[in-house]
């Protein structure tokens, strides 16, 4: 296995009940995630992106499940592989937080109130490793130095209460850090932050990232924090993949009329535009999606196909594949 | 921290007034005197008058107040009207037997709420939390009283026994003490633990669906100690708070089980003092009673601060 990780048609599932199908709130997702790749995750609130990565942690709970079909092929430290979907509970709880780690996007709710910081790093250890209390202290002291947490060893005593937002989330970043995974999974790290804190947040983690072989999967609803740390992007959109490339590639060459409608939305300090834009439009609820393209309803460009059949994800060039049937490479049916 | 329970302390005193102002003024606004009530219907005015000066119930309500109030200060709390017996050894004889009945009565509710109700949380909408509720629910509803009759009358009816009537400390007895103490100990408790079920259930549940649960689980934590060691933790304040309020009006004396199972408890004394219109038995016990009520809030005040670091007195 070449890669890291593999998702292979992935799909989510909803119960409604035993008499109603369930409704799939993700679909036919096929992503590969590279040894020490960065991977960024874009899309609006509710499109899915969240869900799929708590799916890769195995925390999918009632009335949510993983969808028939659905593969997840991860690369473990000893070399094997393993079916992350069809894992015992026990084997999937040696992968969470010591192969795949996940930090959250509140760190002000992330941690336990009742416990010190220094008890909760330690949890991470203890569920891990062998190590003595003495050893973790250590390492727990050593670990919130790389987070760059000034005063480290009075900071272990304290509480979560006793710290800002940001302090909060570089101790998120060293539990999640501190068994050194091979991916670490970032739910909308900065969101939370003050934007001072969020740059602080960022250039850590890229620092971080260079010191440990660690591939990152950024979910984020925020295209700057994608363009300053990812390399291969998906934009995820009604719980589909609609299109996905390099950073550059999306940036410059963006296919879906969606990708380039969330980039028009971004605004820049200086410039000329008078207006914010916005797509119109909201995003479908799931189990309302027209038998077409799910981007039709609101598509400057929609045409009488789009609203019949659904586009596949075509190769539109080497490394890019988009969801649309107004790209040229998409009469070959490439997919 | 010392500083808080001295100020706590300080003040019991307006409010320990209060009550001692109004259950000395309800005694009297009541319809029927302690004389009347001694000497029964066909007593004539002159008789009624002269019970009435013997036990100073002619003076002016203000000085029998002060009087009264004068002795409680002092540690004195009077005789009874009816048996003349000092009143505060007797409370205290029998805060014993009813502290004991709480404490059990709580241990039980606890060794049956907390597992119940911990369990309906995590399998929530499944048989389990169904029964589980339904139990808590027969629990809440079912007076103590009307289950206590059924037991007796089933146990003695089905397999011949009798709870013990004469009562004996633990410390003369241990056993025959805790026979004593079984049944009604199992109804008070049951009782008492439909609701400490249900928190704990939705406090539980509640705990569960924040973020930090997540995080635990994500950090490899078993599903054993992301329920224990952190759900239950977090949950506690809102249950101690129940059971802490459960325990202060227990220790007030549990009426009707006593009565029921003849414990010499302080529910009985305060009941036997008011049918016999006995105001300094009345006035002592509620007086001690409504101390240990707010003894118990300070204590559970103290405990919110040993479960939750956010919460410190000092």
């Amino acid at each position: 296995m070449k890669h890291l990780l593999e998702m292979r048609n992935l799909s989510i599932d909803l119960f409604r009940g035993k008499k109603l199908p369930p409704v799939k709130l993700v679909e036919g997702v096929d992503i590969d995630i590279d040894k020490k790749q960065n991977f960024g995750v874009v899309g609006e609130s509710g499109c899915g992106k969240s869900i799929t990565c708590s799916t890769l942690m195995g925390l999918l709970s009632f009335p949510l499940s993983v969808g028939e079909g659905s593969s997840l092929r991860f690369l473990r430290e000893d070399g094997t592989e393993s079916e992350l979907t069809s894992l015992s509970r026990a084997e999937m709880r040696k992968i969470r937080g010591k192969e795949i780690s996940m930090i959250f996007q509140e760190p002000m709710t992330a941690l336990d109130p009742m416990y010190t910081i220094e008890d909760q790093i330690n949890e991470t250890l203890r569920f891990h490793t062998d190590m003595t209390r003495a050893q973790m202290h250590e390492a727990a002291l050593e670990m919130l130095r790389k987070v760059k947490i000034p005063r480290a060893a009075e900071i272990l005593k304290d509480y979560p209460h006793h710290l800002s937002g940001g302090m909060l989330q570089r101790v998120m970043i060293a539990i999640a850090l501190i068994n050194n995974p091979r991916l670490l999974i970032a739910d909308e790290p900065t969101t939370a932050l003050d934007v001072t804190i969020q740059a602080q947040i960022l250039d850590l983690m890229n620092d971080l990232r260079e010191s440990y072989d660690t591939s990152v999967i950024m979910i984020t609803h925020d295209l700057g924090v994608i363009a300053e740390t990812c390399e291969e992007v998906a934009v995820f959109y009604a719980g589909q993949v609609i299109e996905q490339a390099s950073v550059d590639a999306i940036f410059h060459e963006a296919a879906h009329p969606y990708t380039a409608g969330l980039l028009r939305s971004v605004t820049s300090l200086g410039g000329a535009q008078k207006t914010l834009y916005a797509i119109r439009g909201t995003v479908p609820t799931a189990g309302n999606f027209s038998a077409g393209c799910r981007f039709a309803e609101r598509c400057e460009y929609c045409q009488e196909r789009c609203r019949k059949e659904a586009p596949p994800l075509a190769v539109i060039a080497p490394g890019h594949t988009c969801r649309c049937w107004l790209h040229p490479a998409q009469k070959e049916g490439t997919a | 921290m010392r500083n808080y329970i001295l100020r706590r302390l300080l003040q019991l005193i307006p409010v320990l007034l209060g009550i001692s102002i109004a259950i000395f003024a309800v005694l009297r606004l009541i319809p029927g005197g302690f004389a009347s009530g001694m000497l029964g219907i066909d007593a004539t005015p002159e008789l009624i008058a002269q019970v009435n000066a013997r036990y100073g119930l002619d003076q002016p309500v203000v000085t029998q107040y002060l009087k009264w109030m004068g002795g409680v200060l002092r540690g004195d709390f009077g005789q009874s009207f009816r048996s003349g017996a000092e009143i505060l050894p007797e409370i205290l004889t029998r805060f014993k037997v009813t502290a004991e009945l709480t404490i059990l009565a709580a241990v039980v509710s606890w060794i049956i709420a907390l597992p119940l109700g911990m369990l309906a949380a995590v399998k929530r909408n499944t048989m389990v939390d169904r029964v589980v509720r339904v139990v808590a629910l027969l629990g809440v509803s079912v007076p103590g009283f009307a289950l206590s009759i059924l037991i007796i009358l089933i146990l003695s009816l089905t397999l011949n026994y009798y709870p013990p009537l004469n009562y004996v400390s633990f410390f003369e007895d241990p056993l025959k003490n805790l026979e004593m103490m079984l049944l009604p100990s199992l109804i008070l408790g049951t009782s008492m633990a439909g609701s400490v079920m249900r928190m704990t259930r939705s406090s539980v549940l509640e705990v569960l669906r924040q973020d930090f649960i997540k995080t635990v689980r994500a950090k490899g934590a078993s599903e054993r100690v992301a329920i224990f060691k952190h759900a239950l933790r977090n949950a506690l304040i809102p249950i101690v708070t129940l059971i802490g309020m459960q325990m202060g009006s227990l220790l007030g004396g549990a009426v009707v089980v006593e009565q029921i199972f003849s414990l010499p408890g302080l529910g009985q004394m305060t009941l036997t003092g008011i049918n016999n219109r006995d105001f300094p038995v009345v006035q002592g016990c509620v007086l001690f009673i409504a101390f240990v009520y707010v003894l118990v809030n300070l204590v559970v005040d103290l405990l919110y601060a040993y479960i939750d670091p956010r919460i410190s007195y000092d």
